[in-house]
């Protein structure tokens, strides 16, 4: 069953919420704030997609989160996106986490891995200083809402000069259409450490129809000379409709890379945003979506130049099957005083169905004059001169038509940096395209 | 059973324009015909026509392989009936990989459940490499992407080695090709001469055939192959060029389908 909106933007229901789960004051009164901006400020209006007919209000009532004592209670769904033998795991079922693990060593060099809800109890003052700093919670009823909402979710903190070698996973995973599903996700790289995060969103599928929303906020802060990799594989059932806004903002000599794969069966609004506020800065963006069934979606990714020589590649790849529509879009700003930023970026459409619809919409605001920028946008189908190529080989054309169109997304697979999800990357893919 | 490549009275056109007027020729296995001429008269399209390229449609005659009617098969059936064209201009396809692409290759001429083993297709991989004097690095490259044109070649001769076809059609390798390449494909071509395969090399210049010594020359003008003897007709198109051949024959205008 799906909570009513006003029950969701009431601050009375929504601190009632919090206390009850034992968050600290200062959050308590945010959520509060939250729920009533939810209540007075707009949906966001993605161009071309209209969002408004989507069923954005079946967000769920909280769910308890009771948690496993070993990974075999998992599902399958869950255990099989699991890296073998990792000791940086957390996972989150509904709307809280029930497995969180860090190893003994990155532990003792103070770096932080654990739920948000309890870094708000135990880290405080340092969740404070970065929530809602990079995705405010009055942008729109999106944001209001989710602030109002989160739950479970991930806090990442690195300390200065720490380098964590292995990555760290999340799994977050909805089998209940009911519950609320909103992680948020913290990540803060202090000056000059390295860390690689990777993490999946999945749902069970087929088990409950009934619609739900996986509201879902990305925060990211690289200081000055760290470097992060942000890894996400949405792969959510075609009752879940998915709403992320990933952020970043970098500091002086700071490197964001992310490499997201939207490949959700159901419709999807992601937007995943640089802002390259230091000098020097840098930000590599890799997407790849592909669209089947009836599907809508609206990709976005950004980049804003703040910072003198910051640096942004956006690299967006799709392909769409049956009547899936995606819109694309592609926006390198920079602003006055960026001089030397360079921007490039680059969306590519593969369509694979004459019903299907896939715009690349490249945008580029530039407010200097000092600056390099660069765009180019696609959309095409399999171009029957490489099939023809394969199968004079003596390769078949399905076969010739299946490696093109892996080929065309195999730079983003190729990057994701744990070999579990990339294998599973794969079969969503091989489940997507072939199914 | 010896190879034997037969065409018999081929026309084909592009976009309605009659470009081959009638091709015969017949190539038995361990033999080595080269077709020479011009530009524009039609050499290429040859080549194109007998793979299949879906710009190109054949509009009367037959060609094939021991019997086996090539043009009534798909593409890939032609390949795997033992039709290989190293192309001149070899397609780059992003994001596959050369060796999961020579895989494929392999796999498809066997039966399911009966792939070639992930080591011996790199032991043999490897060594053809080698042969070829390829960087082994090439392996792991995207097919063609970012190849220079003498690279694209050899990668062209690394397919034929390892996918032993009955009919090899060379169109234009020695084109982009310094002369340490041209020697290290002509090797290839070379060590690849059986009386199970025979070879159809399209080239307008003689100096390939000083490194592959053809039993048979062509010369192809106008969509047709015009005027035919041994190596020694190449020798001499070398030195006195195409004019002789055009007078003797009554020949202005050489080229064929020229807007």
């Amino acid at each position: 069953m799906s909570t009513q909106l006003p029950a969701l933007t009431s601050r009375l229901a929504a601190e009632e919420l919090a206390r009850s789960k034992g968050e600290p004051n200062w959050l308590i009164k945010l959520r509060g704030e939250a729920a009533e901006l939810a209540g007075e400020l707009n949906w966001p209006k993605p161009e071309k997609v209209r969002i408004d007919r989507w069923n954005l209000t079946a967000v769920g009532s909280y769910e308890q989160p009771t948690p496993v004592s070993a990974l075999t209670e998992l599902p399958e769904v869950v255990r099989e996106l699991v890296a073998e033998g990792t000791e940086n795991l957390l996972i989150q079922r509904n709307s809280g986490v029930v497995w969180k693990q860090i190893s003994s060593e990155l532990a003792a060099k103070g770096v932080i891995f654990t739920d948000l809800e309890t870094a708000s109890n135990e880290h405080g003052e340092l969740v404070q200083q970065y929530l809602n700093k990079a995705v405010e919670m009055n942008e729109d009823k999106l944001t209001a809402l989710h602030g109002a909402t989160w739950n479970g979710g991930v806090f990442v903190y690195v300390p200065k000069n720490v380098e964590v070698e292995l990555p760290l996973q999340a799994i977050l995973y909805n089998d209940n259409g009911a519950a609320s599903f909103a992680p948020h996700i913290l990540i803060v790289a202090d000056t000059n450490s390295r860390v690689t995060y990777v993490d999946c969103a999945v749902s069970a599928e087929g088990a409950n129809a009934e619609p739900f929303v996986h509201s879902s906020v990305v925060e990211i802060f690289v200081n000055s000379g760290a470097k992060v990799r942000f890894g996400s594989i949405h792969h959510l059932a075609g009752n879940g409709i998915d709403m992320s806004v990933r952020r970043a903002i970098i500091e002086n000599d700071g490197r964001m890379e992310w490499i997201i794969g939207d490949l959700n069966e159901g419709n999807t609004v992601s937007d995943t945003k640089s802002v390259l506020k230091g000098r020097g800065s840098e930000s590599d963006a890799k997407v790849i979506s592909v669209g089947n069934n009836t599907q809508q979606m609206s990709l976005t990714t950004q980049a804003v130049h703040f910072g003198k020589s910051s640096d942004s590649n956006m690299v967006t790849r799709a392909v769409m099957k049956d009547s899936a529509s995606a819109i694309i879009n592609g926006v390198t700003k920079i602003e006055h005083g960026a001089t030397k930023a360079n921007g490039v970026q680059t969306e590519k459409v593969l369509m694979l169905s004459p019903k299907a619809r896939g715009d690349a919409n490249p945008i580029l605001l530039i407010d200097e004059d000092d600056v390099t920028a660069g765009h180019a946008a696609s959309v095409g189908q399999v171009n029957p001169e490489q099939v023809y190529y394969l199968m004079s080989r003596g390769i078949t054309k399905a076969d010739a038509e299946r490696h093109i169109i892996y080929g065309f997304l195999a730079p983003v697979v190729s990057e994701i940096p744990v070999e579990t999800v990339r294998e599973q990357l794969q079969k969503v893919l091989e489940r997507k395209l072939e199914g | 059973m010896a190879t034997h490549f037969v065409i018999d009275g081929l026309k084909a056109e592009i976009e309605g324009k009659e470009i081959l007027k009638g091709i015969n020729l017949e190539i038995k296995g361990g033999e080595i015909h080269a077709i020479m001429g011009p530009n524009g008269t039609g050499k290429s399209t040859l080549a194109s026509a007998l793979m299949g390229h879906p710009k190109y449609e054949v509009t009367e005659g037959s060609a094939s392989i021991n019997g086996e009617d090539l043009l009534e098969m798909e593409v890939d059936e032609r390949a795997r009936a033992g039709l290989f064209l190293a192309m001149q201009y070899p397609s780059e396809i992003p994001g596959v990989t050369n060796s999961d692409f020579l895989r494929s290759a392999l796999n498809a001429r066997r039966e399911e459940g009966n792939e070639i083993s992930l080591i011996k297709f790199i032991r043999q991989m490897e060594g053809k490499m080698k042969e070829l004097e390829m960087n082994p690095e090439f392996a792991h490259r995207y097919l063609n992407e970012g190849f220079s044109g003498g690279e694209k070649k050899r990668n062209e001769i690394l397919q034929m080695m390892l996918l032993d076809p009955k009919i090899v059609v060379l169109d234009e390798i020695d084109s982009g090709l310094d002369i340490d390449a041209l020697r290290i494909v002509a090797n290839g071509v070379n060590a690849m001469r059986s009386e199970e395969r025979g070879f159809l090399i399209i080239t307008h210049y003689q100096r390939l055939l000083n490194y592959i010594k053809p039993d048979f020359v062509h010369v192809m003008m106008q969509g047709r192959i015009v005027k035919s003897g041994g190596p020694e007709l190449a020798e001499r198109l070398e030195n006195e060029g195409y004019d002789w051949v055009k007078e003797e024959l009554g020949i202005v205008d050489e080229t064929v389908g020229q807007a």
